[in-house]
């Protein structure tokens, strides 16, 4: 078995014939779901655990602090204590909550963002399923993480928890279409929801530099639209602890308010991950059009770690966003969205599509 | 038993449960939950027969659309503590012989309908060929129903912002 970590298609299609070839093909594809499964979710855990971390880290840099340094080198230990810290705390049961609700809240937010994660593309052939609607399917499944929220803020049977779900709630819902149509200005430069076809489409320099202002308009309407979906600073209204201590979290403990935790940086990693794939190729190196040498210095560095470094990019700005924002009010909030970001959105798809009609993209 | 009737029946199974499991339960947001599931396992379906956009559009419109609005509105007007009161029997007979009578039927003229055991290859449109019939005009082109939508929806909208907006004081 050939490992090329250049191009990873090749070992994980030789892997699929090993298992086909030892086993019949109910017991392949049975086997080849666990491996995957396993795998997403030990990557959830790790991602997600480090980048609290690296909030934390980015945060006390932001505020010349140093930030956690007790636990292991540079506190690299920290969040792993706190998470076997969350483990060991007690769950504690709420009287007069709709029990079964309570529980399953916490699920669902988590589900919905494990079905995005699967759907990315993390180096070349590193892809779980590769739908032809890729980004219509992330799309699709992301929004219904809201559900839980809403489920978790109701059925605590506290205000808090309530206003901060329906805050949540508006925010999402609304946020959600220009997410929506910002990923659209790109499959009309694209011409395609698949995401490997939009990587590939990305060979000769990413969507970003190739579709003129729509796409670095839509690059900041996406920014801006993602870090408001993922309910984080300064659009975290959910939560805004100075007046509803925790918002819809307030009565989860232990291990149950670890999954929202979770899944709010899991959320932000995925829509890293979008925008790094739809807007700056993905795992595609940087090439220029034409350069051939340039290029081939470029492919050097294999596209994992191009996925990775873009990603990790765009989570900087988010977190930079957080720590450098007051938080909004509601209604600037839905004034922002509903007055600005949507017409912009709006005229933007139609001068994309001038611009490609035109032909005038690289 | 292959791969795909594993799933076939623990999605039709899922489906049967949670969709008894909504109309017979007395809290109503949990009534919505089970909705969410049934929604969520039909989308599942889709995407075993390998039809992913009617899947994903099922994802956004009925399970992140729909029942997130039936949420909404839950959570704007019912308490935790409000419960359903359970129904008389005389309602209960009477609902269960409406339903058997109404799944009889389906039943009956599906099994009447006498499917063609022809087997064409397995079709998965794109998002282009849909693209392009929604706006044709041709033969199989949708553009009518589309506009008709379109302007009900606008007509929707208006009448909603009409409804919405605030009287001016005086």
């Amino acid at each position: 078995m050939k490992f090329d970590i250049y191009d990873l298609g090749s070992f994980t299609s030789s892997f699929d014939q090993l298992l086909m070839e030892n086993f019949s093909p109910f017991w392949a594809v049975a086997i080849e779901m666990v491996i995957i499964g396993i795998a997403i979710l030990a990557f959830y855990a790790v991602v997600g655990l480090y980048l609290v971390y690296a909030e934390r880290k980015v945060c006390a840099f932001m505020q010349c602090r140093v930030g956690p340094n007790r636990v292991g080198p540079y506190g690299f230990f920290q969040t792993i204590a706190d998470l076997i810290k969350l483990l060991m705390k007690e769950l504690i049961p709420i009287k007069n909550a709709d029990k079964l609700l309570f529980n399953i809240a916490p699920f669902i937010v988590i589900i919905a963002s494990f079905m995005a994660i699967a759907a990315i593309p993390f180096a070349k052939g590193l892809h779980a399923i590769d739908f032809n609607i890729g980004i219509f399917y992330i799309m699709a499944v992301s929004s219904m993480g809201v559900v839980g929220i809403l489920i978790a803020g109701w059925a605590s049977n506290n205000k808090y928890s309530m206003i901060g779900a329906m805050r949540s709630g508006a925010q999402i819902v609304s946020y959600e279409l220009s997410v929506g149509l910002s990923l659209v200005t790109i499959v009309v430069l694209a011409g395609s929801l698949q995401l490997s076809t939009i990587v590939e489409g990305q060979r000769d320099g990413w969507f970003l530099f190739t579709g003129h202002i729509p796409a670095v308009i839509a690059f900041l309407v996406f920014l801006v639209a993602a870090t408001a979906e993922t309910n984080r600073g300064p659009f975290d209204l959910a939560e805004a602890e100075s007046e509803l201590t925790a918002g819809f979290h307030t009565e989860y403990s232990g291990i149950k308010f670890a999954f929202f935790f979770l899944a709010e940086y899991m959320n932000m990693f995925i829509v890293a991950s979008i925008a790094a794939t739809i807007f700056l190729g993905g795992w595609m190196p940087f090439h220029v059009g034409g350069w051939e040498a340039f290029n081939n210095i470029m492919d050097y560095l294999p596209p994992v770690f191009w996925y990775i470094g873009k990603t990790a990019f765009i989570i900087f700005i988010m977190m930079w966003f957080k720590w450098t924002f007051p938080r909004l009010r509601i209604d600037q909030l839905l004034t922002l969205e509903w007055k600005y970001l949507l017409p912009i959105n709006l005229v933007n798809i139609l001068v994309m599509a001038f611009v490609v009609l035109m032909g005038w993209h690289f | 038993m292959s791969i795909h009737e594993l799933m076939f029946y623990l999605f039709s199974g899922m489906i049967l449960l949670f969709s008894v499991l909504t109309v017979t339960s007395r809290r109503i947001l949990r009534a919505a939950v089970y909705l969410l599931f049934v929604l969520v396992s039909t989308a599942g379906i889709y995407f075993m027969l390998n039809y992913q956009f009617l899947a994903a559009v099922q994802l956004t419109l009925y399970a992140g659309g729909i029942v997130v609005l039936i949420i909404f509105s839950i959570l704007l007007t019912s308490h935790i503590s409000q419960k359903f009161e359970p129904l008389g029997v005389k309602k209960m007979v009477f609902s269960a012989l409406a339903v058997a009578a109404g799944a009889l039927l389906s039943i009956m003229t599906i099994l009447d309908f006498g499917f063609d055991t022809v087997v064409t290859t397995s079709q998965n449109p794109d998002m282009e060929l849909i693209g392009t019939s929604l706006l044709s005009y041709e033969k199989n082109g949708y553009v009518l129903p589309f506009e008709v939508i379109s302007v009900l929806l606008l007509a929707a909208m208006v009448a909603s912002i009409v409804i919405a907006k605030k009287e001016k004081s005086k």
